[in-house]
C-alpha cells in the first residue's frame, strides 16, 4: 500500500453532525476518565485507610476546588457511561439508522446534561 | 424491509473458531464485556453512597472487606485494565498517526502507548496494595 494515498477525509473542513460530536466527547470523556481515576483511587485509598482518612476525604468536598475536580470526574463518567449504554442498545440491533442515532444521540445528551445538573446540586454546595 | 444481524450477534459469529483473524473482533467483544463490568460496579458505588448520606468509616470499611465487594472490585480492575488499554489504543491510532502529525507520529504514539501502560500498571499496584491492607 504507498504511503502517500490520497486522503478524502479532513475532518476540519467539514460540518459535523450532532452524531459526530457526541462520539467526539465520548473519547474526551474516556480520556478524562482515565486520568481522573487517580482522583477517585486516591479518595478509596484515604477513605479505607483509617477514620482519619475518611472524615479528610468526607470533608474535603468542602472545599471549592475539591468539589470542582470531583464534579468534574463525575460527569465525565456520567456522560461516557450514558452514551456507552447507547452504544450497546446500538450494539443489539436497535436504532441503528442515521435518524435513530440522530434521535438517541439528542435524547442522551438531554439526559446527561440532567445528570450533570443534578451532579452540580449534589457536589457543588 | 430487512432484517440487520446486530453488532454483538454477528461479532460473536465473527469470533468463532473457524474465523482466522480474531484479534479486532476479540478487542469488540472485550471492550463491550468489561464496559458491562464497569457500568455496574460505577453504579452499585454511585448508588451506595447517594443512599447512605450519613456513611460512616467502620460500615464503608466493612463493605470493601466483604469477600462479595472484593470480587466485585478485583473484575472491575481487570474490567478497567482491558478497557482503558483498548479505548486508548483506539484514540491513539485515530490521531496521533503520520498523516495528521507528521513523521514523528510514530514515536509519539509508541511513547503515549508505553506512558499508557504504565499508568494502567501503576493503578493496578495501586489498587491491589489498597485492599491488601483491608
Amino acid at each position: 500500500m504507498s504511503r502517500n494515498r490520497p486522503v478524502n477525509l479532513d475532518i476540519g473542513t467539514m460540518r459535523l453532525p450532532i452524531t459526530a460530536y457526541v462520539s467526539i466527547l465520548h473519547r474526551v470523556s474516556g480520556v478524562a476518565i482515565f486520568l481522573g481515576l487517580s482522583v477517585l483511587l486516591w479518595c478509596l485509598d484515604k477513605s479505607l485507610e483509617s477514620p482519619q482518612g475518611f472524615y479528610l476525604v468526607k470533608n474535603i468536598f468542602d472545599h471549592p476546588a475539591a468539589q470542582v475536580i470531583i464534579w468534574g470526574v463525575l460527569s465525565a463518567l456520567s456522560y461516557h457511561m450514558v452514551m456507552g449504554i447507547r452504544h450497546l442498545v446500538m450494539d443489539a440491533g436497535y436504532g441503528e439508522t442515521y435518524e435513530a442515532g440522530r434521535a438517541s444521540a439528542v435524547i442522551s445528551a438531554t439526559i446527561v446534561g440532567c445528570i450533570i445538573g443534578f451532579l452540580a446540586f449534589w457536589v457543588l454546595s | 424491509m430487512y432484517y440487520r444481524v446486530p453488532s454483538f450477534l454477528g461479532a460473536l459469529l465473527t469470533a468463532s473458531p473457524l474465523a482466522k483473524d480474531k484479534k479486532g473482533i476479540f478487542n469488540w467483544i472485550l471492550q463491550r464485556a468489561s464496559a458491562c463490568v464497569l457500568l455496574a460496579y460505577f453504579l452499585f458505588t454511585i448508588a451506595y453512597i447517594a443512599v447512605n448520606p450519613d456513611l460512616d468509616y467502620p460500615r464503608w470499611r466493612q463493605l470493601y472487606s466483604s469477600s462479595v465487594m472484593q470480587i466485585f472490585s478485583l473484575l472491575a480492575v481487570l474490567a478497567l485494565v482491558t478497557h482503558a488499554l483498548i479505548g486508548l489504543w483506539c484514540v491513539y491510532t485515530d490521531y496521533l498517526t503520520e498523516r495528521l502529525l507528521g513523521p514523528k507520529a510514530t514515536l509519539l504514539r509508541n511513547s503515549f502507548q508505553a506512558v499508557t501502560v504504565a499508568i494502567t500498571a501503576a493503578y493496578v499496584i495501586w489498587t491491589f496494595s489498597i485492599f491488601w491492607s483491608l
